[in-house]
């Protein structure tokens, strides 16, 4: 719905001196990609139950109710690349990718990819391949003789923000959040790649920095 | 005299068979052409492209490679954070309005691998990002806070600081779907 996307309001004379704002993490943030496969929700990178490892958190397609969940899937023509720059410069050293085959998701890297940038291949073996957990389904998850941990699937919305008071805010009709507030993503699902991965393969001397990009078959 | 035509047939059928194999193997076929994925959606931080790109560079945003962000989009950025907060002077970070968009324009999440993993958990700055962080309220504090924090009382925090469901403490970490 227009009227849900957001616009970021510039120079509009509100008292509170609220501009446009946050929607959310970065759901349907753009028209392009809105109800798309391509569309992410959220990043996550922290450390695992051992802090030997890092785990990253991939999610898109958001704002997926209860009733549309078991019809959500994953797209053969999207490929999910976690991007890592292990240098500074923000430029991908390593990246980690996942794409469906239309069974199973089929993990590669970490690895250092032969191409940077807006284009992408596919880099070398697969590293580890999970079935998609089916909705409703206890995790099934798959690993790598690596130490590689991973997880494709529908899982709860873990993103959280009173998306309602906002607009309410925006709309001139409150001059402030609410307390306690509402999360608007409650009750909402998103489809989900989880991958756990050995530090030492990261090839990091203490800092990265991550980005998260979706990329369509061309 | 069916039997025999069969046979027949089926044997030339094999033979057309192996000669179309052996003239493939022969044949320099080109290899089959590389597949290539080109970028549709990216983030780094979380936000960023909602809070401050306007609407006609939100498309451009998502193509755009982390390099090439603040040479296109540091002015969209600014004009951004002073329609946000005009009052904006420095935040909890101690950054002024050039500094704080001068990190946020490479839109890149940071992490450490040697150490505690947190968005902002007031030691650790921009180390990772948990499911539990509150990145929210985070950036709000950062945007409307004023230098200690305690400035826009009504805007530094949404008052939701936890998910609708509680996590699991071991992999894939993420709540079971609704």
């Amino acid at each position: 719905m227009k009227q849900k996307k957001l616009v970021l309001i510039v120079g509009v004379a509100i008292a509170t001196t609220i501009g446009g704002f946050l929607l959310a993490s970065d759901h349907i943030d753009a028209p392009a990609v809105k109800n798309q496969t391509t569309d992410i929700t959220d990043l996550y990178v922290f450390n695992g139950a051992d802090t030997n490892n890092l785990v990253f958190v991939a999610n898109t397609q958001g704002l997926l109710a209860p009733a549309s969940t078991a019809a959500a899937a994953f797209d053969p023509n999207t490929l999910i690349q976690i991007n890592i720059d292990n240098n500074g410069d923000n430029v991908e050293d390593e990246v980690i990718q996942a794409i469906y085959s239309g069974t199973t998701m089929n993990f590669y890297g970490p690895v250092k990819p032969s191409m940077t940038g807006i284009r992408s291949k596919i880099e070398g073996a697969v590293t580890a391949s999970v079935a998609v957990t089916a909705y409703g389904a206890a995790p099934v998850t798959a690993g790598s003789a690596s130490g590689i941990k991973v997880f494709a699937g529908a899982r709860d919305d873990p993103f959280f923000f009173d998306l309602d008071q906002y607009h309410a805010i925006l709309a001139g009709k409150a001059p402030g959040f609410n307390n306690p507030g509402k999360d608007a993503f409650a009750g909402t699902n998103v489809m989900s790649v989880v991958v756990e991965v050995p530090k030492k393969l990261l090839n990091s001397t203490g800092k990265i920095n991550v980005w998260l990009t979706t990329k369509k078959k061309v | 005299m069916k039997k025999y035509s069969i046979k027949l047939m089926t044997g030339a059928a094999m033979m057309l068979l192996i000669a179309a194999a052996c003239s493939k193997s022969n044949n320099n076929n080109p290899p089959a052409p590389p597949v290539y994925y080109d970028q549709a959606d990216q983030v780094g931080r979380p936000a960023i492209n909602t809070v401050f790109i306007p609407a006609s560079g939100k498309d451009s945003f998502n193509t755009t490679i982390p390099t090439q962000m603040p040479g296109l989009f540091t002015n969209d950025m600014k004009t951004s954070l002073a329609a946000l907060n005009p009052g904006y002077t420095t935040n909890l970070l101690g950054l002024t309005a050039d500094q704080f968009i001068g990190v946020l324009s490479t839109d890149v999440l940071n992490a450490s691998t040697t150490g505690v993993t947190s968005f902002y958990n007031g030691t650790q700055v921009l180390t990772g990002r948990t499911l539990s962080d509150d990145v929210i309220d985070v950036e709000l504090i950062l945007l409307f806070g004023g230098p200690k924090g305690s400035d826009n009382p009504g805007l530094t925090s949404d008052h939701v600081n936890g998910n609708d469901k509680p996590f699991l403490t071991s992999f894939p970490y993420e709540a079971a779907p609704w």
